[in-house]
């Protein structure tokens, strides 16, 4: 019969050597885990992004109860173990349930250090710990305003940040006299704080907290230095104890914490310690990195037959990293500097960038950086390997400092070194699992080697790697339209011309698909492209349209709609906003919004009420949703702007009145300024034009979204009519030469900004061709809204039917 | 146990109120069912609530036997109301009959 394995905490370190074990020998063990906390185990690192509302409790965990019944890991939940005896090896827990063992793996973490401070024990005073202290942050945060962090380290910050979100005032406390002392060095601790000041958090240094008043709940609190403020909330982060009491009750050597030797081995027989609340050489860890590495060796240790060939323990490197949005800090080992050590500093204030690398006997021993961790991995794998730096350049050090395009740090990794540091996944492993399983995405990665799986913070790398190592191959085998297919975007283009294609399901007969059905990705594509090859004969497919397009509104995340309707140039009248305004009241709308492109819209509408929003709206489509023409945002211009040198607006209804309803690879933005201030942003938009003393520019190819990407000039001209032709002109060439789903701005990197001048500015006739093939398309150019008010057949798919149930 | 699962058949549509590739949502006593008509002519009906975050499925891009939810791309088997890899999770389905032009699905009561 097989042995039996008691673990003690549900916990990251513990079921991650159970992992290891099922891992080494899948039915060795009966395998029985107490949990205190009552969920099954999951990522405690992300509950910073939980409270920071990037992520919710149900995506965090990471064993569900599945797990446990599929590996026949008996798990008993909200259910403590209060005795164990090592004698007879049996633990109780305190449902009183007995279970003996032959190996016990105690895994029971920390505890938060509470300060014991008078009126620690109201209500409104919590830690940073689990699933249940970020629920009653975010109940708090609904009913109350204020909040109070005592401590200024890596959870307090995260807590901080979080709380905000949830739109609380936050004053953090801490007792230093700068931020993250552990962590950063004065000049690192002094920049973070400054950033964090701008996201809006207030910080009270050197100050130490003295009570804590109140009713029931915290009211007040007070300090020694004989201030004190109100709040509602607050939340300890000021360190962790290893949860250590019920070992010590066991009779296990403690001291910081359990004591354990190479092989995680405690003092007494059979009885193993791994996580937070285990000390080896001296060291209790709190990251799980090195948690990890451990359960490795435990699970290998107690699996292995031939113990000669284990190799045990040997502590970690640690490194830390503050997952704040928008602050990049990174700090890692000896970062102090002190007699033997000499350091290299770069402090660029303008960028709010610092890096520290501390070196002794020509060896990396740590680095703090801020502003810009690009260097982190490579500084890392350094400081691991102990390479000898003599003679290596600054720039060899901190290559992001060379001044040359950024290269992705994986190029420079060892196939050993690790890529996700949490789950100890190398370079080479993740290469050999996107080769041998031909994975193209992060989340194939993750799922297939488990890396990024903890804190996400080395998904970047793992995408370099993607391109690095499917690059390659993709180089010399264009990428395919899609899984249906092996043709690319432009072989299919060909055909379609080739062969006169005329219909979605004709092309993908001929072309000979894999799933004669295509899918999501190639559909729209395919009809996109027979519409721009013939925008008379061929007909659009209402079916190959993602759901935007295909009822004209944009889906909200619970199935309702947005309606957006055409405000050209951002221009409005009463009439307009009184329209708007008698909607939303009839169909009451929940949100009425101000666009980032300059119109209103009304989120929140029932699908089956869009076609009588439209009528009663009487405005037209403002193509919100489409891979087409959105807006044109226009600024006041000369007709009241003491700047203004140009009839902005006048240009700017203009082009949205010509060219609303073209079908585009992407979508198409535009803006007209008209002075150089550029208040309409056409800096950023695909046509961005801005008026200057006697003519016009036109800037292209600019982006404000994921990619940002400033517009580049494209020309200057005297008149309107210029601009709109040249604009004309390029938007055919880019309907015609683009990938769908395409933006001008990755168009434009691709085919370079010289050839586009040629076709539309050199190339006489061929501009004169292209503006007629425009020409011919926009005249099939329709409002949609319009068509399907005045159509009840086009209003069926609206339709939603309620039957009822008679029993 | 005890007490025997009725099962009811419900008239939810005429066949021509649907096309092939475009889903119908019906509200069934408070139960939202998404309807597919197939090439074939027989008629497909799930749960129109997307296992990932409950997107409504008669809304997605459908390709024969599969439906792409319009939320996040989940590609959902309208046979089976089983979700394709990489993702997991399925569906509830439910038993169809077409009755000359009129459709009707069984629900368990
Ligand atoms: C409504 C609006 C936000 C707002 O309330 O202001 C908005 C809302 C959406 N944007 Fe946007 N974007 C809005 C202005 C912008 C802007 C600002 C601008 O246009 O000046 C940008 C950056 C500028 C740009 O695009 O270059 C912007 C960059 C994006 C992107 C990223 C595009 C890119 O190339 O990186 C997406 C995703 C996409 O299109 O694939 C997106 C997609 C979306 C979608 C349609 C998401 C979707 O596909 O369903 C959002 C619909 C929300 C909803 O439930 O209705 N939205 N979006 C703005 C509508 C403007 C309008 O009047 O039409
Ligand atoms: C908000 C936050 C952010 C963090 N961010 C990072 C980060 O970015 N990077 C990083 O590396 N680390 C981070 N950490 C630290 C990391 O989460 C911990 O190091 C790791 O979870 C420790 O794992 P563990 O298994 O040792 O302890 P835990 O994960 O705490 O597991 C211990 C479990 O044992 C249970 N338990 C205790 N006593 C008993 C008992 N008697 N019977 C039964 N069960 C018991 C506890 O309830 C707990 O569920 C963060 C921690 C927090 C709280
Ligand atoms: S861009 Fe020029 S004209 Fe327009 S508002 Fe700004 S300053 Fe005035
Ligand atoms: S809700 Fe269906 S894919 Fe996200």
């Amino acid at each position: 019969m097989r042995e039996k394995l008691v673990l003690i905490g549900n916990g990251m370190a513990g079921i991650r050597t159970i992992e290891e074990i099922l891992k080494n020998d899948s039915n060795r063990f009966d395998i029985t885990v107490f949990g205190e906390e009552p969920h099954p185990n999951y990522n405690r690192i992300l509950l910073s992004s939980v409270l920071q509302g990037d992520t919710t409790v149900d995506d965090i965990v990471l064993n569900d109860y599945n797990w446990y019944e599929e590996n026949q890991v008996e798990l008993m939940t909200g259910d403590p173990v209060v005795k164990v005896d090592t004698e007879n090896q049996v633990v109780v827990s305190q449902n009183g349930v007995e279970r003996p063992y032959d190996k016990l793996i105690f895994a029971t973490g920390s505890n938060p250090f509470m300060l014991p401070l008078p009126g620690a024990d109201k209500e409104g005073v919590i830690a940073f710990r689990n699933i249940k202290d970020c629920e009653t942050m975010i109940d708090t945060s609904k009913k109350y305003k204020k909040a109070t962090v005592i401590g200024g380290g890596l959870l307090g910050l995260e807590a901080a940040r979080g709380l905000l979100n949830l739109n609380m005032e936050v004053d953090v406390i801490h007792i230093a006299d700068y931020l993250m002392e552990r962590q950063l060095d004065e000049q690192a601790g002094k920049m973070l704080k400054e950033q964090l000041e701008a996201q809006g958090m207030t910080f009270h240094l050197q100050k130490n907290t003295k009570e804590i008043i109140g009713e029931n709940r915290v009211e007040r609190i007070d300090f020694t230095d004989g201030t004190s403020f109100e709040t509602d909330l607050v939340v300890m982060a000021v360190g962790i104890k290893p949860n250590i009491a019920l070992g010590q009750d066991a009779g296990l050597t403690t001291e910081r914490a359990i004591v354990v030797d190479d092989f995680m081995q405690t003092s007494a027989p059979n009885v193993y310690a791994v996580g937070e609340c285990a000390q080896h050489r001296g060291i209790a860890y709190g990251l799980v990195a090195p948690l990890y590495e451990q359960g490795k060796v435990l699970a290998a240790h107690i699996c292995s037959e031939d113990k000669s060939l284990e190799h045990g323990y040997e502590g970690s490197l640690v490194y830390t990293q503050l997952k704040v949005s928008g602050v990049s800090v990174f700090s890692a080992g000896e970062f102090q500097d002190g007699e033997q050590t000499k350091a290299i500093r770069v402090h660029d204030e303008f960028e709010g960038i610092y890096k520290k690398v501390v070196v002794q006997d020509n060896k990396v021993i740590g680095a703090v950086l801020f502003g810009d961790t690009s260097d982190s991995t490579r500084l890392l794998s350094m400081m691991r390997n102990g390479d000898d730096i003599s003679g290596m350049s600054k720039v060899a050090l901190l290559p992001s400092e060379s001044g040359e395009a950024p290269v992705s740090p994986v190029v420079a990794m060892a196939d050993s070194d690790n890529v996700c540091d949490c789950n100890g996944v190398s370079k080479g492993d993740i290469c050999s699992a996107i080769t041998e399983n031909g994975l193209t995405t992060v989340e194939q990665v993750k799922q297939c080697t488990t890396a990024g799986r903890s804190c996400g913070g080395c998904k970047p790398l793992i995408a370099d790697l993607l391109t690095l190592t499917t690059g390659e191959e993709v180089g010399n085998a264009p990428e395919p339209m899609c899984g249906c297919t092996t043709h690319t975007h432009e072989e299919v283009v060909a055909e379609i011309r080739e062969l006169g294609l005329t219909h979605p399901r004709e092309v993908m007969n001929v072309l000979g698909w894999e799933s004669d059905e295509g899918c999501s990705k190639c559909r729209p594509a395919i009809n996109y492209y027979l519409k721009m090859v013939d925008p008379i004969k061929n007909e659009d497919d209402p079916t190959s349209r993602f759901i935007n397009e295909r009822v004209h509104a944009n889906i909200n995340h619970n199935g309702t709609f947005t309606v957006v309707p055409r405000m050209y140039g951002g221009v409005t009248n009463a009439d307009q906003l009184r329209k708007i305004a008698d909607v939303a009241d009839k169909y009451n709308v929940p949100l009425l919004k101000v666009t980032g492109g300059q119109r209103i819209d009304l989120f929140g509408v029932e699908k089956e009420d869009l076609p009588n929003v439209w009528g009663d709206l009487g405005m037209r489509s403002g193509s919100a949703y489409a891979k087409a023409l959105r807006t044109v945002k226009t600024c006041v211009g000369e007709q009241f702007c003491r700047f203004g040198t140009q009839d902005s607006i006048g240009l700017g209804v203009e082009l949205e009145k010509k060219f609303e309803y073209i079908n585009t690879p992407h979508k198409v933005k535009m803006a007209v300024s008209a002075c150089p201030r550029n208040c309409a942003e056409s800096g950023i938009k695909d046509f961005g034009v801005v008026g200057v003393d006697g003519g016009w520019e036109l800037y292209v190819g600019g982006n404000g979204g994921v990619d940002l990407r400033g517009g580049d000039l494209f020309c200057k001209v005297k008149t309107k009519e210029e601009i709109i032709d040249t604009i004309s002109a390029f938007m055919q060439y880019y309907r015609e030469n683009a990938r769908y789903l395409e933006r001008t701005s990755h168009f434009i990197e691709r085919v370079g900004l010289d050839l586009m001048k040629k076709v539309v500015l050199e190339d006489e006739e061929g501009r004169k061709a292209l503006i007629e093939r425009m020409d011919i398309a926009l005249s099939t150019g329709k409002d949609p809204w319009k068509e399907i008010v005045e159509n009840e057949d086009k209003q069926q798919e609206f339709k939603k039917k309620q039957v009822e149930v008679l029993s | 146990m005890g007490n025997i699962e009725t099962v009811k058949k419900v008239e939810v549509a005429k066949l021509s109120d649907l096309s092939v590739g475009i889903g119908q949502r019906v509200n069934v006593a408070g139960e939202e069912i998404a309807l597919f008509k197939q090439k074939d002519g027989s008629v497909k009906a799930i749960e129109n609530s997307c296992p990932h975050k409950k997107g409504p499925l008669s809304e997605g891009i459908v390709s024969g036997d599969h439906v792409f939810c319009p939320l996040h791309d989940w590609k959902i088997n309208v046979n089976d109301g089983k979700v394709q890899a990489p993702d997991v999770g399925c569906v509830k389905k439910y038993k169809v009959e077409i009755k000359d032009e009129t459709i009707y699905i069984h629900l368990s009561l």
